[in-house]
């Protein structure tokens, strides 16, 4: 900004950020992305008053339609999914800027058609240039439709417009595909154009890691070797690969979870303080800790994975992975994966970090545990605190979001009868009612030109980096004939993962 | 809900416990203190709407109703969890020599250590932070549009200008956040040129109205007319700057159209909002709000010459 704008001032605390003029293109909008996500999300952003007047949607499908069409199934998308309820006058806002260009990818008038599209609504609603593309499609596509959007010069901004490009994970399947795949984006979109999605960093509790790490006092003196003894991160799931069969087989829990969510998750939990919050600063830190994680030299012992078998799962009859539809009978992919990790620096040196999610395990959820050691000396009686485990302090990500600190207390009535409890904080409670939906924050955010909570291409590397060799490892495994272990649906993982950090006497939490 | 006849505050802090038992103690999360202090005849509609706020705002919610100071002094209390409600909440009713004491029921409520903020829906005090219970919080907040002042809203409003304090506020500030963002988001861009003047239309007597003039005029440092329309509520704000007008117009009180040099019209979404909403912005943040002060100093600076 040239000039300052003299009805903003910082202290003016009320006033929310709209972004400015600009539209936003989604390629495969009748994907379930979009239409339960990405368009809800379009809705309550204008519901809650940050979409500028003007903004528009432009949606990009091999479908028969028009923009009538088009407005109908963003109606129907709006109103099954979006958090926010249905207004007329918000409605009435977003109507008129509906376009939708019918074409496949490959397919050059259909650009050419986009660009004409763009260019229309500069004029008709005031877009002002600025315009983000959502690739809401495969990464094999990605190259497609990056290099068609820089032939039919949509990728081009002239003077202070923008275009920049939002792309959701996987970003690759391995480091070198990771690579490939952002050397495509980077040799049409400078970096700093490029949003990469990975919505866990959008949630209100995960961004809460960092107040409760560096708003308090009480919890950074602790937060080292010296009193934790391990840190648990799972994101467990109870549903199967539904009907996602064709996106699973062949990437398996450990690509399309660890290497961004969990990896992320434990970055935040790990790193050293920033010097302040905005996107470089949190960026170096993240990079750092990313860079100082190794994986075990054993990695039949340090890694787990397996795959759920037929069974019962909260009461319902469920099929295992191999009876899926769409899945080979000698699928190797794994729907669980568990990985032990160290991070080598002083403030972590020794404490190993069990990473875990998997499908079909026992409910839904998303927590990073930090445990406790336990108090060096217990001038207790010997049996006073048999039932007394490990201090707890633990980030519930979702559902549930909230925190919960476990320690020891009196059993009432007792003796000295020494159990753990819990102490609970509901952020759901106390100030989720108008707390956005991650999608909300982060495609604002993409608008405002906002990066922090956007993972950079290094980051992504060094996730790969990591991950790597436990997949080599499993691919040598499978190679030998083995393969993962199989666990009962509806049970918390297989027996492997147990014996991985029992190793080392720690067991996984019941999350 | 449990009712408490001619009864006391430590009364009502063993009946919170008790309801909280009753409910099998679960983690209530309160981040704060509301007392509002209501007319018996707005209390139902009033207490509705903190219902509303207390969802986003998890609190004790502590509905004072001040009856006739005749007679015998008594104090009684309904006391409730949960139910609707984000926290607890009790709506105390005070008679006789009692009326004149309602912070000495009200102070051993507080919740330990966080924030109190203290509402008046309808009639509110000259000034509010010379209040006994307005003195109990750190945010007043009161509504200067609100049927049962006395007086004009304009002269309600600068009443309270006058006996401003900081942590005073006021809901006539709070409906203009969604005109104040859209006039400051139409300044954001570097074209945007250099604004000369500006107008602000709306009903007359509107505070709302008076408030936004004197923002823009404070922050712009240029001219703002007011001039009067049929409403509902604010209709007009024009800016003219330099390369032309920017206006935003809204007569039916929901859908406006934004108006800009070298843009097309464009339909914006402006609902005015319902109390909750406003009361849930109002407690989102609690420091003192540095840009009211100071368009309660100009509004000052304009109508008192």
């Amino acid at each position: 900004m040239s000039t300052a704008n003299p009805l903003r001032d910082p202290r003016d605390r009320r006033l929310p950020r709209i972004a400015g003029p600009c539209g936003l293109v989604i390629f495969g909008v009748t994907g379930d992305l979009a239409r339960k996500k990405v368009v809800p999300a379009v809705y309550d952003l204008a519901n809650r008053g940050l979409l500028p007047p003007g903004f528009s949607l432009t949606g990009f499908a091999r479908r028969d339609w028009d923009d009538q069409d088009f407005a109908q199934v963003v109606h129907d998308a709006v109103r099954e999914h979006a958090r926010t309820e249905f207004r007329e006058e918000v409605w009435a806002q977003l109507a008129e800027g509906f376009r939708f260009v019918a074409g496949s990818f490959d397919d050059g008038e259909a650009f050419e058609r986009l660009h004409d599209t763009v260019r229309e609504l500069d004029r008709s609603r005031g877009t002002g240039g600025n315009h983000a593309f959502y690739l809401a499609v495969p990464p094999a596509a990605f190259g497609t439709v990056v290099a068609q959007l820089q032939h039919h010069g949509l990728t081009r901004s002239e003077g202070d417009t923008w275009r920049r490009v939002v792309v959701e994970k996987p970003f690759g399947h391995d480091l070198a595909s990771a690579r490939e795949l952002n050397d495509t984006l980077a040799g049409v979109f400078p970096e700093s154009s490029v949003f990469r999605i990975d919505h866990y960093l959008g949630k209100e509790t995960v961004q809460n890691i960092l107040a409760i790490r560096f708003a308090n006092a009480m919890f950074e003196p602790i937060w080292n070797s010296h009193y934790v003894d391990h840190v648990q991160i799972t994101m467990a799931e109870d549903i199967g690969i539904g009907s996602r069969a064709g996106y699973y087989d062949g990437i398996g829990a450990a690509r399309d979870v660890i290497q961004n969510h969990l990896l992320q998750l434990m970055a935040l939990i790990a790193m050293e303080e920033p010097v302040s919050f905005d996107a470089g600063a949190l960026r170096v830190e993240k990079q750092k800790v990313l860079s100082a994680v190794r994986l075990p030299d054993d990695l039949s012992r340090g890694a787990a994975r397996g795959q759920y078998a037929a069974g019962w799962a909260g009461g319902r009859r469920v099929p295992g992975f191999l009876e899926e539809q769409g899945i080979s009978l000698t699928s190797t992919t794994e729907t669980y994966a568990a990985v032990q990790l160290f991070v080598d620096t002083r403030r972590w040196a020794g404490v190993p970090f069990h990473l875990r999610t998997g499908k079909r395990l026992g409910r839904r959820v998303t927590e990073v545990a930090v445990v406790f050691k336990r108090a060096p000396h217990l001038p207790f009686g010997p049996h006073a605190t048999e039932e007394l485990t490990h201090n707890t302090l633990v980030i519930r990500v979702q559902p549930d979001e909230g925190v919960t600190l476990g320690f020891g207390a009196k059993v009432p009535g007792t003796q000295l009868e020494i159990r753990d409890v819990t102490m609970d904080f509901a952020y759901g409670g106390s100030f989720t009612e108008s707390s956005p939906e991650a999608y909300e924050r982060l495609i604002l955010d993409v608008l405002l030109g906002d990066p922090p909570l956007f993972p950079r291409h290094e980051e992504v590397e060094l996730s790969w980096r990591i991950l790597d060799p436990v997949l080599e490892h499993w691919a040598a495994e499978d190679a030998a004939g083995g393969g993962p272990d199989l666990y009962v649906s509806g049970t918390w993982g297989p027996e492997s993962a147990d014996r991985m950090v029992a190793r080392d006497g720690r067991t996984w939490r019941r999350p | 809900m449990s009712t408490l006849r001619d009864t006391d505050a430590a009364e009502i802090a063993a009946e919170f416990v008790s309801n909280r038992r009753r409910a099998g103690s679960p983690a209530m999360g309160m981040v704060m203190t509301l007392v509002v202090v209501v007319e018996e005849s707005v209390a139902d509609q009033a207490m509705a709407a903190a219902r509303t706020a207390s969802r986003e705002h998890p609190a004790r919610v502590l509905g004072v109703i001040r009856g006739v100071s005749d007679g015998p002094p008594q104090v009684d209390a309904e006391v409730g969890i949960g139910d609707g409600w984000g926290g607890e909440h009790a709506l105390i009713r005070l008679s006789g020599a009692a009326v004149g004491h309602a912070e000495s029921v009200v102070l051993p409520l507080l919740l330990p250590d966080s924030p109190v903020a203290v509402w008046w829906p309808d009639r509110a005090p000259a000034e509010p932070a010379a209040d006994p219970l307005g003195q109990l919080g750190r945010r007043r907040i009161t509504d200067a549009a609100a049927p049962g002042g006395h007086g004009s809203p304009l002269a309600a409003l600068t009443g309270r200008c006058r006996a401003y304090t900081a942590g005073d506020t006021d809901l006539a500030w709070t409906r203009l956040t969604p005109w104040r963002a859209l006039l400051a988001a139409s300044l954001d861009h570097p074209a945007a040129g250099a604004v000369t003047a500006a107008e602000v239309t709306g009903e007359p007597g509107n505070p709302s109205a008076d408030l936004l003039a004197a923002w823009l005029g404070d922050r712009l440092g240029v001219p703002v007319e007011r001039t009067d329309s049929d409403g509902p509520g604010l209709t007009d704000v024009v800016l003219d700057t330099d390369r032309g007008r920017i206006g935003i117009r809204r007569t039916d009180g929901r859908l406006a159209t934004v108006t800009s040099p070298g843009h097309p019209d464009r339909p914006v979404a402006l609902k005015r909002r319902s109390l909750p909403e406003l009361l849930a912005e109002e407690l989102r943040r609690l420091d003192e709000d540095d840009i009211y002060a100071a368009t309660v100093q100009a509004l000052l600076k304009e109508t008192t010459p």
